[in-house]
């Protein structure tokens, strides 16, 4: 009896839990392991905003927002075991926040019929929106990232950069190698020299022999594809060579507090390209304090509020929350479903006007999703570290991405998937 | 009462060494095949099938073949994640190369091409024992990442390095690719794990075996009593390999549908599936899937607990499963150093004769 009485409870503890009847977005999100420093704000930011949202207007169209949290620890199994226990409850829209259950899910969500949102990471050809129909990776993604970084370098040396050196150093995974392609595809173009150096996740921490490498082949400028330790151990190693800071580039996931403040001093000029604004001047976080922190009901312990990934994650929310709502008036239903929430994410329009209304005024660049463009307009700002101010700064105007290339490139590459597997686009 | 030999006439050397000698445990077993063969199927959903039974069929392979190398023929290795990742990478191979191959030859397949490559490393235990041959393992781990990640040809030049399956049938039914029916993907799985412990359990109570446990228990004597040692370590890498490579192509194909070197068959991995092996018994069949289970399942029970039934902060929640799986392995490693295999024969050995003990 006993033993039935553990058997039954076993099973009972093994099944998935039952449904509710919200606005639900899972977040699959990772509060521990080797990424949490970069998980715990961003996580925050997406929680504190949707709280916000709750209590302020009672949720958005009058629904209430429920986000289930489940915990992947960056780990791909953990990731399929989070959407499979989650996808039962109604959730609308799922958002890995890595690369590798990203690559995961798309063909998951895509035969279940339930949206993925990868904003800046992810498969960048889901940008292509023929191919990935319920894969979306706006405002920008690695490739606009790659050939942002190229634009700025281009900037800095008069649009003449032929002969120069380039060094990519990347996290050897999924994520590290996406912009290989489009780094050699614009090293032709402009005709400067790129090479890679690719740091295994077990040696992020002990970078040495590779940025003695890097100090023997000089480059002019080093880009990188880094997260978690990897970002702060890099930027201390190039301070180490004396490498000049300035012509040091990270992408957006490689310039956060974290990344530069272990540098100290040191990492003074070290830049990165910014999705969004830092800091907390906008308007948002005068209602995040009054609605959420002074009641007590912030995600985490509130520390994080105004750094870079806080806002990346606050930023995710208010696109997650303006897609439910694009969603809310096509179909003119409140509670909506994951169909629904395609729809909505498909038709955004992030306009100078919506922002401001949600308290973000200029926080982002204005974009547009269509049927066949997943991946918004693919522009960034640079940022620079100013140790002395312990800020980022914005340094630059808004850059395009060169976009002629890089949706060849995705074309490219959505038809090598598309082959692969019998995939037919669907007409836009 | 139960498992008792009374009234049990064997008559003939066969009925003599079967496998599961009282009737009793006969029919248990036979009706446990049946509630997974045919129960099961009907009632297993998305959830059971991709975060619970699949992964445990998956790694049970994969430990019943680091437990024939191991617990079978005492040799000690960590290369288990790199053979793993040769069963996937060379499964996908087959499949892209051959897209008219049926999956169950691209699985089986790729399991003799990783049983090539564990013979390969295993060729060092000839030589050097123990602990030392665990180094060289480890070799094969690092190197086996290293290769899949350096050269592009593996991944058919894929932007970002990572394999994605494509979508293979059998008899009609899609097996790999995200529409595959959650019972289709169980039932391979299943039909592998048991084609392959019945061979684990034919290899292991023949003269294969023997000579594994021979090199086992004391080698040198092994060889004085006519077992070749070349023979059978290389034989003992290869079966070994084979089974791990399937368990990595089915890992791969059927269970995640996309990875990537690194992470997916990393250093990491070549533990669990050790841990696997040892608590749940060192030479035996019933231990590798109990410690599978036990590895795969606890986490996620642990999960549903304590964030789902108490609603407990999920990073709480994590950081205590690895205090409260940490602290039972070492609870059952003190109780019962032999693995969860003793346990159930101790378990037996009470229920022969319960009620009246004495």
């Amino acid at each position: 009896m006993k033993l039935k009485a553990t058997a039954a409870a076993l099973i009972c503890a093994l099944a998935a839990p039952v449904a509710h009847a919200d606005l639900v977005i899972p977040w699959l999100g990772y509060r521990t392991g080797p990424f949490s420093p970069g998980g715990i704000p961003t996580g925050d930011g997406f929680h504190d905003y949707m709280t916000l949202l709750n209590e302020r207007d009672g949720g958005i169209g009058g629904v209430r927002v429920q986000v289930i949290d489940c915990e992947t620890a960056y780990n791909t199994q953990k990731g399929v075991e989070c959407y499979e226990s989650t996808k039962g409850q109604g959730s609308l829209v799922y958002q890995p926040l890595s690369t590798g259950i990203t690559y995961q899910l798309i063909p998951k969500g895509t035969a279940e019929g339930i949206p993925i949102l990868s904003s800046g990471y992810g498969r960048t050809a889901a940008a292509n929106g023929r191919y990935f129909p319920w894969v979306f990776n706006f405002p920008a993604h690695y490739w606009d990232g790659a050939s942002i970084a190229i634009k700025h370098i281009l900037d800095l040396n008069g649009g003449d950069i032929a002969g120069k050196k380039v060094t990519l150093v990347h996290l050897n995974a999924a994520y590290g190698r996406e912009p290989i392609p489009t780094l050699e595809e614009l090293a032709k173009i402009h005709g400067f020299e790129v090479d890679f150096v690719p740091i295994d996740f077990a040696s992020s921490q002990e970078q040495k022999s590779q940025w003695l490498d890097i100090r023997r082949k000089k480059p002019d400028y080093i880009l990188m594809w880094g997260w978690g330790i990897m970002n702060a151990v890099a930027v201390q190693e190039a301070a180490n060579i004396r490498f000049p800071l300035e012509n040091f580039i990270g992408i957006w996931w490689s310039g956060s507090e974290n990344d530069v403040l272990p540098a100290g001093e040191r990492a003074h000029g070290y830049k990165a390209l910014a999705l969004h604004r830092p800091g907390t001047d906008a308007p948002i976080f005068d209602d995040l304090q009054k609605h959420v922190f002074d009641k007590g009901l912030a995600s985490g312990t509130g520390e994080h509020s105004g750094t870079v990934l806080y806002n990346r994650g606050a930023y995710g929310a208010m696109l997650t929350a303006e897609a439910i709502k694009t969603a809310q008036e096509i179909h003119g239903v409140a509670d909506i479903t994951p169909a629904m929430m395609r729809d909505g994410l498909e038709n955004l329009v992030i306009t100078e006007e919506k922002m401001a209304a949600n308290g973000f005024p200029n926080f982002g660049p204005p974009f547009a999703v269509s049927c066949e463009n997943h991946g918004g307009d693919g522009k960034a700002w640079i940022q620079q570290w100013d140790a002395h101010a312990k800020e980022w700064k914005l340094v630059s105007d808004l850059i395009q991405s060169d976009k002629e290339l890089i949706n060849r490139l995705v074309l490219e590459d959505a038809e090598k998937y598309a082959a692969e597997n019998n995939i037919e686009p669907r007409e836009c | 009462m139960l498992y008792r030999e009374a009234g049990e006439f064997r008559t003939s050397y066969p009925d003599d060494s079967q496998t599961f000698p009282i009737s009793f445990d006969k029919y248990r077993y036979y009706a446990i095949l049946a509630v997974l063969v045919v129960v099961v199927p009907l009632v297993i959903n998305d959830y059971w099938a991709n975060a619970v039974l699949v992964p445990v069929l998956v790694w049970s392979i994969a430990a019943l073949g680091l437990n024939i190398l191991t617990g079978y023929c005492g040799q000690i290795s960590l290369g288990t994640g790199g053979f793993m990742a040769v069963g996937a990478y060379g499964c996908y191979k087959l499949m892209t190369a051959f897209p008219d191959l049926n999956i169950i030859f691209c699985i089986v397949l790729s399991g003799a091409i990783t049983a090539g490559v564990g013979i390969i490393f295993g060729l060092p235990s000839l030589r050097i024992k123990g602990f030392y041959l665990a180094v060289a393992t480890l070799a094969a781990q690092f190197f086996l990442v290293w290769l899949f990640n350096s050269f592009p040809w593996f991944y058919n030049y894929s932007a970002s390095g990572q394999i994605t399956v494509p979508e293979r049938t059998v008899l009609g039914f899609p097996v790999t690719g995200p529409y595959t029916e959650p019972w289709a993907k169980y039932l391979i799985c299943l039909a592998f794990a048991f084609a392959l412990a019945w061979l684990a359990r034919n290899l292991t109570r023949g003269s294969v075996g023997r000579s594994w446990m021979a090199i086992r228990d004391m080698d040198i004597a092994a060889e004085i009593i006519g077992v070749n040692p070349l023979k059978a370590k290389l034989q003992a890498f290869a079966v070994s390999s084979f089974f791990v490579g399937i368990a990595g192509a089915l890992f791969f194909s059927v269970y995640l549908g996309a990875v990537e070197a690194s992470e997916a068959f990393g250093i990491n991995q070549s533990f669990l599936v050790l841990f696997m092996v040892i608590i749940g018994g060192l030479g035996s069949i019933f231990g590798s899937f109990a410690g599978a289970a036990f590895i795969v399942l606890l986490p996620v029970l642990l999960k549903n607990l304590l964030v789902g039934k108490l609603s407990w902060p999920t990073d709480i929640a994590t950081n205590s499963e690895f205090i409260i799986v940490g602290a039972l392995i070492i609870f059952f490693l003190i109780v019962e150093p032999h693995g969860l295999a003793h346990l159930a024969r101790l378990f037996k050995e009470k229920l022969r004769l319960w009620p009246f003990p004495h």
